[in-house]
Parts: structure tokens; C-alpha cells; sequence
């Protein structure tokens, strides 16, 4: 295991630059501008509707950027470009560059049909083309690395909630991926079940892999990002570290936010 | 007819009172706390009684009154010297009806299995993101099912009074590669096997299109974020978990199929339907002839049937927590427990 995450500090490294995307009429990303660092773990905030969701589905080609371009290590996600235009890349290629981003949802997704150890061993197998009984050996490792060593035969709907988003996370690192993105991963869990996945994520932080969270845990992010943006209307509003944006935020919009998210938990 | 009845009707109340008759031992050990003391039960007391099922004296009246009629249909059947079951017997294994039969299954199972692959790949086609697959996809179905399947079977069989050569080359020009009789080429088999399956196909890629609706977006985009190709994740996460949705529909189509290849008489095709006609054009005996062919298709439909209860059953394994019992487990267990109480009944003081 640590040979791969010191193997995984030096990959990683994510540039987006003046992205925009709209649905229709509405546009979600306005001339966005990030850069995630090797082994860097970034935590994005901000009120639903602020592009968060968006911006981690771009970065794995889920949703095409309508301007801008995003790069993984210096390689542009979806298209390559020649002669001064972008060409669209072929499936292969794209289903290819989406093995190396991994992804943890709000709603796990895990497939229902098919048990823990399966869902972990799929994409390996299929995207990867890795031998089954190797796939099956590393399937377990990163069970028994979320704490869920014996569930490997239980079927989703046999499983807490906490126990299925860990099985999910342990499903995104089965590809060994360079970034691993979280999109809300603890919005639909109970309360006492967020700690587990939390420390997962924490623990997964310290491994050196590059991670971009979108949460509403103000406190875990504080504990656990190397750095903090803050999003709204599709604009990233501020940037800093933890200290910076959550003790001393610049912007009326972060501090009215955060004056919401953080008070309740001053009066408890 | 009432001599029948009655005697079945009677005995069903007669029976019931029998098990109760041994409980009221068991019961009473339960009851005794509360006569002993006037007061109203404690908590605890209340804990060591025994719970009374609720009972349920209307579904015992209507039992009666099923059974009633389901015994007068049955011995109607049995005893109208009309229904000539002499002939039914005599026909049900003849030889050439055993034939027909055997066609008619062949029919079922190769235009049922074409027309389901076929209409997998056109529910896909429908789905894709390629206005041609989709504007194709849906001109077929839209051709197939506007037009009845009797006339589908007459022009495919009949194709060669409208084309006499069917020629293998390019278009517009000599090149000629192959070049065939029609006739010699659409059998009525041929027509038959044509013309089934591309009705099944147009109906059953809606079908299968509905099952994929329904399986949640998130299955797809996971897939999707993980990198599996295309084809990969229709047919491995989309599929097995849209078969919950397609199955009970799927079998309807395959139930109707069966006996909807009895239409395929019009090509004089001698599967079972076609068969029966000959014979009772012959022997003057309609009713029991098709008495004959409807008691196989009830078979048929029967064992169809109980394929389907346990392959709906295999495709619900993860959306359920548990699995219910099989009618063979339900039954063992109802027998287990029954021994059980039995013995209990017998032998108390045995249990204690």
C-alpha cells in the first residue's frame, strides 16, 4: 500500500481554465479558473445550485464544457487538440481518461444487482482489463481499508447506508485513479453514520492522492483540505486556505454563508 | 350435481373445529394468571399469553361458495357425454398432433429468442444518442406494429409473386454476387419464422426499452464515471436490473406468442393448431379436436409459467433484502411446522 501512494504523490495535478457550461437557458459555470496541485486535497463549499456538482462532472467528462478545457497531468479531458482546433476524442479514449479520475456519488450508485466484491471488481476487469484473481485479491485489500472485510458477499441493500458509500469509495480507488472526486458523498446519510465515511476520506486524504470534495461538513473541511473555494452562481467567489476562508472570508456572500452553515453549530 | 358439492361443503367447517379442539390445553395455561386474580392483567401477565389468530369467517363463506361453483364446472366437464373426452384421450398423443406440437414449440422458441435479441438490440438503437439508430429503431416498430401480423405472414410468404429473384450485388448497376428463387427461398417455415419475429421484435423492444427506463440514471453514470465500456454496461448493469420491470411483460409476449403461432395456419404450416384443423376436417369431431390443442396449450403455458415465477425470482436477488420462499420451501416449511404442532398437541408433557 505505500508504495502505491508514494508512487500516487507524483500524478495528479488537475487545471481547469475558463470553463463554461450551461443547461439550456442557465448557466452554471461562468468562466471558471482552478488549480488542483499533485496530492493536493481541495474542498469546495458553497450554497446547491452553485455549479460544485457541475464542475466535479466536467472534470470526468460526464458533462461537456461548452468553452474552456480541462487537463489531468498536462492531457486534455475529452478532446485533443491539433492544428489549432480541439478534436473530440474517440470512447476509447474518453472511457479510458474516466478510469483514471475516480468518482464517489451523493446516492453511492453502487449496482444494486451485483454484491460488494463486485462492484469493486467490474471496472478493474472490464476498463482495465486486469486478471480477475488479481482484481479480486485488490478488491479485498481495499475492503479491509474501509473497515468492511466481511461484507464482500452482501448486496447493497444489505448494507447502512455508511457501510455502501464506503464500499463506493473503495470502488473509485479499485482503478488506482490519479483524482478521486466526492460529490456531497455524506448529504444522504444519517448523522451518526457520516463519521465513518468521513474518516474514511480523511485517512485517504493523508495517502497523498489528489482528492476534490464537495461538501457541507464545515468541519471536516476545515480539518482535512489542504485549501477551500468557495462557489456561487457558477463563480468561484474566493479561494484560501481553511484559516483563510472560514475564519477571515473576504467576500459579503462567503461570510453570509458560512454565518448560516457554522452558527447552528456555535448554539448547540 | 348437489350430491357432489354438498358432502365437500359440509365437510370443510366439520374439519376446522379439529385442530382448535387441542389447543384450548395449551391455551388455558396462559389464561390462568388472569382467572386467578380479579384485578385487571399485569404487563407481565399479559406477556406470557398466548396470541389468538384473528379469525376470519367470511373467507370461509366465500371459500364455500368457490368451491361450489368450481365443483359444478368441473363435473359439467366431466359428465356432458358431449365434450367427447373418448376422443380427446385418444387424439391427445397421437403421433401427427405430437408433430404439430413440436412445431409449434419450435416456432415459439426461435422466433421468441430472435424476436427478443433483436428487439434488445432496437430498444439500444432507440436509446442511442445517434438520431439515425433512433429514427430507424423507431420506423421499425412503428411499421410492424400498425400492420396486422396476418398480413405480415401473407406478404412474406407471397414475396415471391412480388419479386420472383431476390439478387445479392449493387445497387443500380450488373454486379450480381448471389442470385436466388424467391419461392425457394421463403418456405412457409421461413415466412412463418419472419414474420413472427419481427412482430415480437417490434413489440419487445418497447418492452425492453420501458425495463431500461426504469433501472435509475445513477446506475448508468457510475458505470460511466468507472470507464466500462458501452455495450458492457447495457448488458451487465443495465439489463439484469431492467429484467425486474421486462419479465412479467416479457412472459405475457412469450405466453401470447405460443398460441399466437396458431395464426401461422393461413401459410398451412402443420404445427398443432393447423394440425387439429386437418383432422377434425376429416373426423367431423371439432369441440374435442380443439379441446386437444387447448389443454396443450394450457401445459405449455403452465410450465411457462413456473419458469417464470423462479426467473423473475433470480433477477431479484440485491433488490430484495431477502428472498421470499419458493412454493417448495413454503410448503416444506408448512409441513415442518405442522409436524411440530402436532407432536406438541400430542405429547405436551412431553414438551414441558
Amino acid at each position: 500500500m505505500s508504495l502505491a501512494t508514494i508512487e500516487k504523490t507524483t500524478r495528479g495535478a488537475v487545471a481547469v481554465r475558463s470553463v463554461d457550461k450551461s443547461y439550456g437557458t442557465q448557466q452554471v459555470l461562468h468562466e471558471v479558473n482552478l488549480d488542483v496541485a499533485e496530492g493536493e486535497v481541495l474542498v469546495v463549499i458553497g450554497p446547491s445550485g452553485s455549479g460544485k456538482s457541475t464542475l466535479l462532472r466536467t472534470i470526468n467528462h460526464l458533462e461537456k464544457v461548452d468553452r474552456g478545457t480541462i487537463s489531468l497531468d498536462g492531457e486534455l479531458i475529452g478532446y485533443k487538440a491539433r492544428n489549432g482546433k480541439l478534436h473530440e476524442r474517440r470512447e476509447a479514449e474518453i472511457l479510458a481518461q474516466r478510469t483514471e479520475v475516480g468518482m464517489v456519488f451523493q446516492n453511492f450508485n453502487l449496482f444494486g444487482h451485483l454484491t460488494a466484491l463486485q462492484n469493486i471488481i467490474e471496472a478493474p476487469i472490464h476498463a482495465r482489463k486486469i486478471p480477475k484473481a488479481k482484481a479480486v485479491a485488490r478488491a479485498k485489500e481495499l475492503l479491509a481499508r474501509v473497515g468492511l472485510a466481511d461484507k464482500a458477499d452482501a448486496y447493497p441493500r444489505q448494507l447502512s447506508g455508511g457501510q455502501q458509500q464506503r464500499v463506493a469509495i473503495a470502488r473509485a480507488l479499485a482503478l488506482d485513479p490519479k483524482v478521486v472526486l466526492f460529490d456531497e458523498p455524506t448529504s444522504a446519510l444519517d448523522p451518526e453514520l457520516v463519521t465513518e465515511v468521513l474518516e474514511v476520506i480523511r485517512d485517504l486524504a493523508k495517502s497523498g492522492t489528489t482528492l476534490i470534495i464537495v461538501t457541507h461538513e464545515i468541519g471536516f473541511a476545515r480539518d482535512v483540505a489542504d485549501r477551500i473555494i468557495f462557489m456561487d452562481g457558477g463563480r468561484v467567489v474566493e479561494q484560501g486556505t481553511p484559516t483563510q476562508v472560514l475564519g477571515n472570508p473576504q467576500h459579503e456572500r462567503t461570510k453570509s454563508f458560512l454565518s448560516k452553515v457554522i452558527e447552528p453549530a456555535f448554539n448547540i | 350435481m348437489p350430491p357432489i358439492t354438498t358432502p365437500v361443503t359440509d365437510a370443510e367447517p366439520d374439519q376446522h373445529p379439529a385442530p382448535e379442539q387441542g389447543q384450548p390445553q395449551t391455551r388455558q395455561q396462559g389464561h390462568k394468571p388472569a382467572e386467578n386474580s380479579l384485578a385487571a392483567p399485569s404487563q407481565e401477565q399479559l406477556a406470557d399469553y398466548k396470541v389468538v389468530a384473528a379469525t376470519h369467517p367470511w373467507r370461509w363463506v366465500g371459500t364455500v361458495i368457490v368451491a361450489a361453483i368450481a365443483a359444478g364446472i368441473l363435473y359439467s366437464l366431466l359428465t356432458n357425454p358431449r365434450w367427447e373426452w373418448g376422443v380427446v384421450a385418444q387424439w391427445f398423443t397421437a403421433e401427427s398432433i405430437l408433430r404439430g406440437l413440436g412445431q409449434t414449440l419450435k416456432l415459439t422458441l426461435i422466433s421468441g429468442a430472435l424476436g427478443f435479441a433483436l428487439g434488445f438490440i432496437l430498444a439500444l438503437m432507440r436509446l442511442s444518442s445517434s438520431p439515425l439508430f433512433s429514427s430507424v429503431s423507431w420506423t421499425f416498430s412503428w411499421i410492424f406494429r400498425s400492420t396486422p401480423l396476418l398480413v405480415q405472414l401473407l406478404l412474406w410468404y407471397n414475396l415471391g409473386y412480388l419479386y420472383e429473384t431476390i439478387r445479392l450485388g449493387v445497387p443500380f448497376t450488373s454486379i450480381t454476387f448471389a442470385e436466388f428463387q424467391t419461392t425457394s427461398l421463403i418456405s412457409q417455415f421461413a415466412a412463418a419464422v419472419l414474420g413472427l419475429t419481427l412482430n415480437q421484435a417490434a413489440y419487445s423492444a418497447e418492452i425492453i426499452r420501458g425495463g431500461i427506463l426504469s433501472v435509475d440514471q445513477g446506475q448508468i453514470e457510475a458505470a460511466t464515471a468507472l470507464g466500462i465500456p458501452r455495450w458492457r454496461r447495457s448488458t451487465r448493469i443495465v439489463l439484469p436490473q431492467a429484467m425486474r420491470a421486462i419479465l412479467p411483460t416479457a412472459f405475457n409476449e412469450i405466453i401470447g406468442l405460443v398460441k399466437g403461432t396458431s395464426i401461422v395456419y393461413v401459410l398451412a404450416y402443420s404445427e398443432l393448431f393447423y394440425t387439429v384443423q386437418v383432422i377434425y376436417n376429416r373426423t367431423q369431431q371439432v369441440l374435442p379436436m380443439l379441446l386437444v390443442a387447448t389443454i396443450w396449450y394450457i401445459v405449455i403455458t403452465s410450465v411457462l409459467s413456473i419458469a417464470q415465477y423462479y426467473i423473475e425470482r433470480h433477477y431479484s436477488r440485491g433488490a430484495l433484502r431477502t428472498l421470499p420462499p419458493t412454493p417448495l420451501q413454503k410448503l416444506r416449511r408448512f409441513l415442518a411446522t405442522h409436524a411440530v404442532t402436532k407432536t406438541a398437541a400430542t405429547s405436551p408433557k412431553g414438551q414441558l
